[in-house]
């Protein structure tokens, strides 16, 4: 049990230094992949959730979705997507966009449904269309709460490219597998380690983006959201 | 790609019926005490939050790191001191993530006591402890049991992981399936641990009609 010796190993390592399993490749990997799947449940969530939350019909498909997505095992999904479509980076993001959607929806619909509606009656009583007051009062008023989901889906989608190495995506998930499978373990807690790290930031990343995105005025009154649990939306309660 | 292997062999469940079971037991057991465990941490850890209200900042900020940290990561760095393939390697991250979810709602909860309710219970001769026992803690029921839904369905999706450390209960069933180009027990698997979390929060959801039958209306 030897921390220092292992991560000296990790990081001495030559071929974690430069070439295709060097530690910037592979979390280069990890951040695109990560990143194609978030943007791509975001385009299908976005859209969908601004729709639930601005006219508040299907909202219970919502917590249904939700509901559904917590409980689906990922190592399940990501080893069938493979079986069923072949090893392939293709066929991982489609499990994993699945994953990131229901946190973006849920925190889309609910932000939106959270408007003040005497803001949103005094936006349509100016003379604002349905359209303007979504995008110009709603949307504006939601993001922080928009972030938030964005910040769960991103952890959700860190975690499991990390597993998804197990069926051949690269990326840090890359040195864990690789070195449960060889019993190398300075590869192994090394990759575990950079994973935490990254996942750490990504959270300080959102954190520092939902400070930006709330309105200076409304910063004292619920500094960063911290109150409430990050897994638990406030349909749930 | 299958090459002609079918989605689910029907015989291969009916032979393994009893495995099946034995995994989904394993699998119980590993998911669901670390919640038990959360619980039990969860709720003198609230009531430290909101004696002292000025602990549950940094608390959560912590909490709410430890939530998003990847299991898979969090498995392999507990090696070391818990062992590879041992129960106790998944079930003690699962025990923090289900704090994570529990201390939350748990402060939540006590908070949701009225103030007056509070001061009429006192008037009442009530002292602190007993007014916790009868006042408090009931209140908090629905919050605690909303908390232990998204607790637990999510200790049972999150502990298939396990498998890619040796002891994952149903998870097996994903890197065997995975190995052998054999889609029938992962099915089996995702169905299996679906319903673990299904009949899961059904009970959690009776256990609510029972313990706090005023609550139906507010905590779905």
């Amino acid at each position: 049990m030897n921390w220092f010796g292992w991560l000296h190993d990790f990081f001495a390592d030559p071929a974690h230094r430069s070439g295709p399993d060097s530690i910037l490749d592979r979390v280069l990997e990890h951040l695109a992949f990560s990143a194609e799947a978030l943007v791509l449940a975001a385009l299908l969530a976005v859209p969908l959730g601004l729709l639930i939350g601005y006219t508040g019909r299907g909202l219970f498909l919502v917590t249904a979705l939700t509901g559904i997505a917590r409980a689906l095992p990922t190592l399940g999904l990501v080893t069938l997507a493979v079986l069923l479509a072949g090893v392939g980076d293709t066929a991982v993001l489609l499990p994993l966009t699945a994953l990131a959607a229901p946190p973006l929806l849920v925190a889309t619909a609910e932000g939106i449904r959270g408007t003040d509606p005497d803001v949103r009656d005094a936006a349509r009583g100016i003379g604002l269309t349905h359209p303007q007051t979504l995008f110009q009062v709603c949307l504006p008023a939601a993001l922080p709460t928009l972030l938030a989901g964005a910040r769960t889906a991103a952890v959700q989608v860190i975690a499991t490219a990390t597993v998804a190495a197990y069926v051949g995506l690269g990326g840090l998930g890359r040195y864990v597998i690789d070195g449960l499978a060889t019993r190398d373990f300075p590869t192994t807690v090394g990759g575990a380690l950079l994973v935490v790290l990254l996942a750490v930031a990504v959270q300080l990343l959102f954190a520092l983006l939902i400070r930006y995105a709330t309105p200076r005025g409304a910063r004292t009154a619920h500094v960063d959201e911290p109150a409430g649990s990050p897994a638990l939306s406030k349909e749930s309660i | 790609m299958l090459d002609g292997e079918p989605l689910v062999r029907w015989h291969w469940l009916g032979d393994h019926l009893g495995y099946l079971a034995g995994l989904t037991g394993d699998h119980a057991v590993i998911a669901l005490v670390p919640v038990l465990i959360g619980l039990l941490l969860a709720v003198p850890l609230g009531l430290a939050c909101t004696r002292w209200p000025r602990l549950y900042q940094p608390l959560a900020a912590v909490f709410n790191v430890v939530y998003a940290l990847p299991s898979l990561a969090v498995f392999v760095v507990l090696i070391p001191y818990t062992g590879l393939a041992t129960r106790e390697t998944v079930m003690v991250p699962l025990t923090f993530y289900a704090l994570a979810v529990l201390l939350p709602t748990t402060v939540d909860g006590l908070r949701a006591v009225p103030e007056p309710v509070r001061q009429a219970a006192t008037a009442m001769g009530y002292g602190p402890w007993h007014r916790l026992a009868a006042v408090e803690l009931p209140a908090a029921v629905p919050y605690l049991i909303a908390g232990l839904r998204v607790a637990a369905v999510s200790s049972i999706s999150l502990a298939a992981v396990g498998a890619l450390i040796g002891r994952g209960g149903l998870g097996y069933l994903f890197v065997d399936g995975f190995q052998r180009t054999f889609p029938t027990p992962i099915l089996a698997g995702i169905v299996l641990v679906a319903l673990l979390a299904l009949v899961c929060d059904l009970l959690l959801v009776a256990a609510r009609r029972l313990l706090a039958p005023w609550a139906t209306g507010v905590a779905r």
